[in-house]
């Protein structure tokens, strides 16, 4: 081995984000931030009603307001009237019939924002209001007439597993809500569409989370071939699986086409709760039969998710929600019925956790039933009960990832728990923080479990896959990809995999946008497995053309060559050069596409091989609880989590940060509050987010296990933070109370009253 | 909507003409729009979330909230004002090498916000620079890394000073 001459950011490095410069000095062009030459800024009419018909639109008055460029409904769609992920639902504009407030209706294009809500305000629209379908229940059954030609079930699946004559020593039941949370990105929505001279293309800068998806269902809607509406990443404020759907795309790049000039959309915040879907609010019902020690032997549960007026991707959240009923535990036989249903609630769709926190937390909500009812303890009953690599699924399918699950638990035990609150604490430590409303001596501590299965990737026989470029010339690298950056750090890790596979210093990613193949969307924790897969291989194609070169060059075999560090080696001999010098004066560039293995559908008894792979993650939460009040301060979460190979540390644990305050959000404050089909807190006065005060302190340890299965042995690592630190979280606060407490987020009343 | 008048803003040390500007737009929107400052983010538009976070006067301010004409007669701070050498500051320094950098679309406003605070107060307790931050809401970080950040900071401006 020749000593390391320079420090290169490989893979197992903190490297630190490119763009780190460009966001700390406010010069990283978010979408919401690009502008161009004659500029016109659209807005979008909503509809005020839940449910109701359109009698007529009138524009006339909109079109004279000095300033409007363009009017444009239903009527002026030249394709596709509807979009939709898997089912093509969703009108561009409401035709007939409006079905969940805040539905687009109509959109204008003027000279000034200001210029916009004139306009809006002075289109008429006549309604006549329906009956609102606001309970998910009401929709499964023929209780309410169907609000959409496709009907009021989306999808109801079954799983039937084992032998479900069993019957436990003992058995516990429990019926769990869980809220509809909000993504609540910090860059809403945003879009700048430039028409081609010719009016039969448009480039479109946007933020999203999948390209290639967009481009095929607005060029359906635009009646135009795919190729000639060319997307380009804008900056991305966030994501967390708001950004799945389309909002405005289509909206934007109509206008521009319609004026001529270029426009620009861009959603305020309240708008930005109407414009995307949420987190599916869902009730849950499981019973579990175990042995009298406590070992599981039978699960039985029903899943309802709302799935609000469109179908977005309730049917796949539906799947996430059933097939992860189980938890992290061994389960040998189960009855579960779900439905993911129609109303006309605001859509929901994709967040961080895909329906699975919906069944973790009532997964784990019953673990702690169970270790009750037998007599243990939390850790004592998860680790009887903890799933194995080779454990089989309730959908008949093996887990064959990496499963530390019991290793987690040990090690999240293993993490001290915080000091005591002192008598004399600071008012911003109490619950409530600074209104001086909690009173030390009424404070209650409280601590709770929660352990999870994540499914990453796509499930059910989607063939996933994603494309890289790989160009290696002069001995600097720039990479390709259309992978959606939207803060979670692929174009950090990207450069890091070319320069441990290359051996090169100079490593730098391309324009993201729709001039390579798919990377497909950056959800499901994907990316780094899909993507960074097809940057590895890119990189590697590459790799073997470079030592034919350098084989060819000086009579060496190439397959005896390897990369150290940032040389070229001959392992069978004393040549070595370096990467810079072998590749002087050429240029190699491969394209990689790396699809993952295949999955299957599942059957009416909701048995296959659905999932790709899994990861685990245990948290242990620490909470002081007001009783009295009703108020809640998470201490401390302590996690252990399967991270598989750890790629970039300081990245990982920003993940892991993040999640968890998302988890918080999810367990003691984040709620969007629907009432008959009408939003009632569209802002962030009302809608509350964690504060730098509400974050708990974080202690975690990444488990590393190497996973075969994974392109850089590393697992998916975004959603699982999330996930079961809800439950830990809610658990905390019901050992605080000694109270049952069903739902999240826990509200002040739920402790209270 | 426009007029013919115009104001002049003082932003980051030079006075900046406004023109045919709608008189009810907010500092937020004059900055981004009417002169080229698109550093300080909207995210919120009503004072929750700190990423439109500037000085007026020496005051961390959510420009969201003010009314740009009304700030006429003072000295206005972007995020854009701190790089005036090209060279980062110590405080975006370290959110850069601490992680406390995601999507990025809070990070002026937590930039002006941290600097606010440690201009104000060299070594606030771990209470203090929470509730300093509390206006400033990030969705990636959980805050973490942002409080080591402001750690880092504090360390070495005080080894600076010993």
């Amino acid at each position: 081995m020749s000593a390391v001459k320079t420090r290169r950011d490989v893979l197992g490095t903190s490297s630190l984000r490119p763009d780190g410069n460009a966001k700390v000095k406010g010069d990283f062009a978010f979408t919401s931030d690009l502008h161009a030459e004659n500029m016109l800024w659209g807005a979008t009419l909503r509809s005020p009603h839940p449910h109701a018909r359109i009698i007529s639109i009138d524009t006339s008055a909109a079109w004279k307001i000095g300033g409007v460029e363009c009017v444009i409904t239903s009527e002026d769609v030249p394709g596709q009237l509807t979009y939709g992920l898997i089912s093509s639902d969703q009108p561009v504009f409401a035709r007939d019939v409006v079905r969940y407030m805040g539905e687009p209706v109509a959109a204008v294009a003027a000279d000034h924002p200001e210029t916009c809500r004139r306009a809006l305000a002075a289109i008429k629209v006549e309604y006549e209001v329906l009956p609102v379908l606001s309970n998910a229940e009401d929709a499964i059954g023929d209780a309410f007439i169907p609000i959409h030609p496709d009907g009021n079930l989306i999808r109801q699946q079954r799983i039937v597993h084992g032998d479900t004559s069993v019957e436990g020593d003992v058995i516990v039941e429990g019926h769990y809500v869980i809220g509809m949370q909000d993504q609540a990105f910090l860059g809403t929505e945003s879009a700048m569409a430039l028409p081609d001279p010719d009016g039969q293309g448009v480039q479109v800068f946007v933020a999203t989370q999948w390209l290639h998806e967009d481009q095929k269902q607005m060029a359906a809607c635009l009646n135009l071939p795919a190729e000639k509406i060319r997307l380009v990443l804008g900056g991305v404020g966030g994501a967390f699986g708001a950004r799945e759907d389309i909002s405005l795309q289509v909206h934007t790049a109509l206008l521009a086409l319609r004026t001529s000039r270029p426009v620009k959309m861009q959603y305020g915040r309240e708008e930005s709760f109407f414009g995307h879907v949420h987190r599916h609010p869902a009730t849950v019902w499981m019973r579990h039969h175990a042995t009298k020690e406590g070992k599981i032997v039978k699960i039985e549960a029903r899943f309802v998710f709302d799935g609000g007026a469109y179908a977005s991707t309730s049917a796949a959240v539906l799947i996430n929600g059933v097939t992860h009923t189980q938890g992290p535990y061994k389960c040998p036989a189960a009855v579960v019925d779900g439905y993911a249903v129609r109303t006309n609630n605001p859509p929901c769709g994709a967040m961080r956790g895909f329906g699975v926190v919906q069944a973790c937390f009532a997964h784990e909500g019953q673990m702690d039933k169970l270790a009750a009812a037998v007599g243990t303890d939390p850790v004592s009953i998860r680790l009887l009960n903890a799933m194995e690599t080779g454990d089989t699924l309730i959908t008949g399918q093996p887990v064959e990832s990496v499963a530390p699950v019991a290793r987690l638990i040990r090690e999240t035990n293993e993490i001290p728990l915080p000091a005591e609150l002192p008598s004399d604490a600071n008012e911003l430590d109490l619950p409530g923080g600074s209104g001086i409303t909690a009173e030390r001596q009424h404070i209650k501590r409280g601590i709770g479990w929660g352990v999870s299965i994540k499914n990453i990737m796509y499930s059910e026989g989607f063939d996933d896959y994603s494309t890289a470029k790989c160009t290696l010339s002069d001995g600097k690298v720039t990479l390709k990809f259309a992978t959606s950056e939207v803060g979670q750090g692929f174009v950090t890790l990207a450069p890091q995999i070319a320069r441990s596979v290359l051996g090169v210093t100079d490593a730098v990613c391309d324009t993201i946008d729709t001039q390579i193949g798919s990377a497909g969307s950056t959800s499901a924790s994907r990316q780094t497995w899909m993507s960074g897969g097809a940057v590895d291989g890119a990189c590697r194609l590459v790799r073997e053309r470079l030592f034919e070169h350098v084989g060819a060059k000086n009579n060496i075999d190439p397959i005896r060559f390897a990369i150290e560090d940032d040389e070229i080696v001959d392992t069978a001999g004393t040549f070595r050069m370096s990467v810079i010098e072998a590749s002087q004066g050429l240029t190699i560039s491969e394209t990689f596409e790396h699809h993952h293995r295949k999955t299957e559908e599942l059957d009416d008894n909701g048995q296959g091989n659905c999932h790709v792979a899994f990861a685990f993650v245990a948290h242990r939460a620490v909470v002081d609880v007001d009783p009295e009040l009703g108020l809640v301060k998470v201490v401390q979460v302590a996690t252990a989590q399967d991270v598989g190979q750890v790629l970039n540390p300081l990245s990982l644990l920003g993940q892991i940060e993040g999640g968890i305050a998302q988890g918080l959000g999810l367990a003691v404050m984040e709620e969007i509050i629907v009432q008959d089909g009408r939003v009632r807190n569209p802002s962030f006065t009302d809608y509350l987010l964690p504060t730098a005060l509400d974050a708990p302190v974080v202690v975690a340890r990444m488990i590393e296990e190497y996973e075969p299965q994974a392109p850089l042995g590393a697992k998916g690592v975004g959603e699982p933070p999330c996930i079961s630190v809800t439950p830990a979280i809610v658990a905390a606060i019901r050992d605080a109370i000694g109270k049952d407490i069903p739902r999240c987020p826990v509200r002040p009343q739920d402790i209270c009253l | 909507m426009s007029s013919n008048e115009f104001y002049t803003l003082k932003v980051n040390g030079t006075d900046l003409q406004v023109s045919d500007a709608w008189i009810g737009e907010s500092l937020l929107y004059v900055l981004r729009e009417r002169l080229g400052l698109p550093g300080s983010k909207g995210a919120c538009e009503q004072g929750e979330c700190g990423s439109c976070t500037v000085y007026v006067d020496g005051a961390a301010v959510c420009s969201c909230l003010v009314m740009a004409a009304s700030a006429v007669e003072s000295e206005i701070a972007t995020v854009e004002g701190l790089n005036a050498d090209g060279s980062l500051t110590d405080v975006q320094e370290a959110f850069v090498t601490e992680g406390a950098v995601q999507c990025g679309f809070c990070t002026p406003g937590l930039v002006m916000a941290v600097h606010h605070l440690l201009d104000e107060n060299a070594t606030p307790s771990e209470l203090e620079v929470k509730e300093a931050l509390s206006g400033n809401i990030c969705r990636c970080t959980g805050y973490g890394r942002i409080f080591a950040a402001v750690e880092k900071v504090v360390a070495v401006r005080k080894g600076v000073h010993s």
